[in-house]
C-alpha cells in the first residue's frame, strides 16, 4: 500500500491528473467495438512505454484488436518495419537514409509521426555544490576523448580539484547516439574511460554514490530520483536553463530534447484498425506521455502531425535529397 | 611416495579439507539465500492473484504477467515436448545402436562443439529456419499458407511466424545439445554387464534397451532435463530476435499464437525509472522461480515412476 501511495504522489507532482484517463475513455467512438484484426508493433524499449500506455487505454475501447508490440529496438523495428513485417515501427531516433532506401526497395510507403519528447538530463552528485550550469561546450569538452579533462578543476579554475568520474549509458543505445551527435559531432568521437551501464537505474545509483561524478540519461529517471542526483541547468548559448516538463516542451531546454516518433506503414493504414489505432495514438498522446514519464509535443506540432497523418504524407522530413540528416529541433524541422 | 607422515599431519590434512569443501558450499549457499531473500523481501508484497492473472498495464499496480507467464509455460512445454524425445532418442542410437565410425565421430564432435555455442545464434537459426522457413514461402505474413481454421486449437501457418511453435522449437536447439550429452553419460554409466545378460539371454538390441539400458539411465537423463529445462525457461535472447514480444493482451491459443516471456518482462520493468516496476519485476521474478520448479517437478515425478532399481 506504502508504494502505491508513493507512486501517486511522484505522478501528481510532475503535474498530472487522474482525470486524464476517464477523459480519453470518453472520447472513444462506439463503433471501435467492432473493429477486428491484428497490428503489430515493433521497435525502441525508450518508446515502448508509450505505445503500452496507448495500446492499453485501445485495448478497452476496441478488445477485438489484438496489438502486439515488441522492443528489437529502433535499429530492430527498422528492419523488420522495412521489410514489411510489421505495421508500426516505435523509432527513438528518425530513420536512417539506408533504411528508408531499404523500405522503398521493398515496396514499403510509410508516414513519419512524433509523438513525444525525451528530454536528455546532464546530473552530478547532489554534494556536488559548485556545479549548477554547464555550457554546451563544456559538456563537450567532458565527454569528448580529446578533451583531456580530469578533474573538476579543469573545466573551471573556480572550482574545486576533485577527480571527475563519468558515466554513460551503453553505446548502443539511442541516448547515447543523440547525445553523442549533438556534443562532439557525428565524426567526433566520446572517451572511452567512462563507467557504462545498459541500465540507466545503474547510472542513477553510480552518481548518486560518487561526489565526483557527472553522468546523463532520459529524464524520466531524473524525474523518479530527484532526490538522489542533481540536474545541471543547460547553456545552449541563450543563458542556463533547468531541465522540467515545461522547459522541454517549449524547447528552450536546447539542445538535450529529442522527439521519440512511431512510423506507420501506409498500406497498413488502410486496413481499419490500424487507422483507429493510430488516430487514438494521436488524440491521447498528450494525456498519456506524461504518466510514462515524457513529456508531451507542444500543440503546434501535434496539429503538424495530427494533419500529416490525415494527408498520409510519406517520407521522412530528417535526412535532405542527398541523405543527409537535418539538424535542428523538432519545432524547426518538422512541418 | 612421499615419506609416511604422522597421523596428526594426516588428520590436520583432513580437517583443513573439510574446512575448504564446508566454506565453499556455504558460499554458494550464502549467494543463492541473499538473492532470494532479497527477491522475496521485494515482491512478495506486490504478489497476488490479480497479479497473475492481469495483463500488462503503464501503471504499476494495474500490471500483471498473465500473457508472459502463460507465453513462457508453452513455449517451454514445446520445448521440453520435442527436446527430450529427440534428444534421447539421438544419444540411445549413437551409444547403443551405431559402430563407432567417421559418421557418427563427426556427429559426436559437432554436438560437443554446439553445446559451447552462445544462445544468440540459435536465435538467428531459429528466425531463418522456423519463423521465416527460409523465404520459401515467401516472407508476407498474409501470403502464408494456413491448414485449419485460425480460431481453432490445430491451427498451422507455413512459415511459423514468431509463434509459439517457433519459440519452442528455437529453445530446442538450445538445449538439444545438454539432452543429448547428459542422457550419453548417463547410458555410459550403465554397467556393460547388464546389457551382456540381456544379450546372452536371447534380447533384441530394442529389447535391452527399453527394457534394461534406459530405464537404468532415467535418473541421470532426468538430472539433464531438469538443468536443460531451467536453462530454456530463462533464455531471452533467442527469442528476442525471433521478435518475441512483450506486449500481448491474449494469451496463446494454438501453436500459431503470438506471445511474450517472462524473462523479457522481467528485464523491461527492472529496466524502469519507477520504483513500483522494480517491485513488481521482483514478483515476477518468484512466478518463474515457481514455474521453473513445477517444470522440475514433473521431471522429479517421472523420475520417480520409471526408475528401476538395478538389481
Amino acid at each position: 500500500m506504502k508504494n502505491t501511495l508513493t507512486f501517486a504522489t511522484k505522478l501528481a507532482s510532475m503535474g498530472l491528473l487522474a482525470g486524464a484517463t476517464a477523459m480519453l475513455l470518453a472520447a472513444a467512438p462506439q463503433d471501435m467495438k467492432a473493429l477486428k484484426g491484428a497490428i503489430k508493433v515493433d521497435g525502441s524499449s525508450t518508446v515502448y512505454p508509450i505505445t503500452e500506455a496507448i495500446a492499453e487505454e485501445f485495448n478497452k475501447v476496441a478488445s477485438k484488436v489484438r496489438v502486439t508490440v515488441g522492443i528489437s529496438g529502433t535499429g530492430g523495428g527498422f528492419k523488420r518495419f522495412c521489410a514489411g513485417e510489421i505495421d508500426i515501427s516505435d523509432a527513438s531516433r528518425p530513420i536512417k537514409k539506408s533504411e528508408s532506401d531499404g523500405a522503398g526497395k521493398a515496396g514499403v510507403e510509410f508516414v513519419e509521426l512524433p509523438v513525444a519528447y525525451d528530454g536528455l538530463t546532464i546530473v552530478v552528485n547532489p554534494k556536488n555544490t559548485w556545479c549548477t550550469a554547464l555550457t554546451v561546450d563544456q559538456i563537450k569538452k567532458i565527454y569528448s576523448a580529446s578533451g583531456g579533462i580530469k578533474s573538476w578543476k579543469d573545466i573551471d579554475p573556480t572550482w574545486p580539484d576533485k577527480a571527475i568520474k563519468v558515466y554513460s549509458p551503453g553505446t548502443d543505445s539511442g541516448t547515447f547516439d543523440y547525445f553523442k551527435e549533438v556534443t562532439v559531432g557525428k565524426d567526433g568521437s566520446i572517451r572511452s574511460d567512462m563507467s557504462v551501464s545498459e541500465d540507466d537505474n545503474v547510472l542513477v545509483r553510480g552518481v548518486s554514490g560518487d561526489e565526483g561524478a557527472i553522468g546523463f540519461f532520459g529524464c524520466a529517471y531524473y524525474f523518479e530520483n530527484k532526490d538522489k542526483v542533481k540536474a545541471v541547468a543547460i547553456d545552449g548559448g541563450k543563458g542556463a536553463v533547468a531541465v522540467s516538463v515545461e522547459s522541454i516542451e517549449n524547447g528552450s531546454y536546447a539542445p538535450f530534447s529529442r522527439p521519440l516518433f512511431i512510423y506507420v506503414n501506409k498500406k497498413s493504414a488502410e486496413r481499419a484498425e490500424v487507422d483507429a489505432f493510430v488516430d487514438f495514438y494521436l488524440k491521447n498522446a498528450a494525456a498519456l506521455v506524461g504518466e510514462v514519464g515524457y513529456v508531451k509535443l507542444p500543440e503546434a506540432i501535434y496539429a503538424k502531425v495530427g494533419k500529416n497523418w490525415d494527408d498520409r504524407r510519406t517520407g521522412t522530413q530528417f535526412s535532405d535529397a542527398e541523405g543527409k540528416a537535418v539538424a535542428g529541433s523538432l519545432a524547426d524541422i518538422y512541418k | 611416495m612421499s615419506a609416511p607422515r604422522s597421523a596428526a599431519s594426516r588428520l590436520l590434512a583432513n580437517r583443513v579439507f573439510l574446512v575448504t569443501c564446508l566454506v565453499a558450499t556455504n558460499v554458494a549457499m550464502l549467494v543463492l539465500a541473499v538473492l532470494l531473500i532479497s527477491i522475496f523481501w521485494q515482491g512478495w508484497d506486490t504478489l497476488s492473484w490479480k497479479f497473475i492473472t492481469s495483463f500488462a498495464s503503464r501503471k504499476p499496480t494495474d500490471a500483471g504477467i498473465m500473457a508472459p507467464l502463460m507465453g513462457s509455460v508453452w513455449v517451454c512445454s514445446i520445448c521440453g515436448l520435442v527436446a527430450l524425445p529427440l534428444g534421447v532418442g539421438t544419444a540411445v542410437f549413437l551409444e547403443e545402436f551405431a559402430k563407432k565410425t567417421r559418421f557418427t565421430r563427426v556427429v559426436q564432435t559437432n554436438i560437443m562443439n554446439l553445446a559451447g555455442v552462445p544462445s544468440i545464434v540459435y536465435g538467428i537459426l531459429g528466425l531463418t529456419a522456423f519463423a521465416r522457413m527460409f523465404g520459401a514461402f515467401g516472407t508476407n505474413v498474409e501470403e502464408a499458407i494456413t491448414l485449419g481454421n485460425e480460431d481453432s486449437l490445430l491451427f498451422l501457418r507455413l512459415p511459423f511466424g514468431s509463434s509459439v511453435l517457433a519459440g519452442g522449437l528455437t529453445l530446442m536447439l538450445v538445449i538439444l545439445p545438454v539432452v543429448i550429452i547428459s542422457t550419453q553419460e548417463a547410458l555410459r554409466a550403465v554397467p556393460g554387464s547388464l546389457r551382456a545378460g540381456a544379450f546372452a539371454l536371447g534380447a533384441t538390441r530394442w529389447q535391452t534397451v527399453w527394457g534394461i539400458t534406459l530405464p537404468a539411465a532415467i535418473p541421470g537423463i532426468m538430472t539433464g532435463a531438469i538443468l536443460s529445462m531451467s536453462r530454456a525457461i530463462g533464455e531471452s535472447a533467442p527469442l528476442l530476435v525471433l521478435g518475441g514480444l512483450l506486449l500481448v493482451f491474449n494469451t496463446p491459443e494454438n501453436l500459431m499464437s503470438d506471445f511474450a516471456i517472462l524473462p523479457l518482462q522481467i528485464y523491461n520493468w527492472a529496466g524502469r525509472p519507477q520504483d513500483a516496476f522494480h517491485e513488481i519485476a521482483a514478483s515476477a521474478i518468484i512466478v518463474q522461480l515457481a514455474v521453473l520448479l513445477l517444470f522440475n517437478g514433473i521431471a522429479v515425478f517421472i523420475r520417480q515412476k520409471l526408475q528401476k532399481p538395478l538389481q
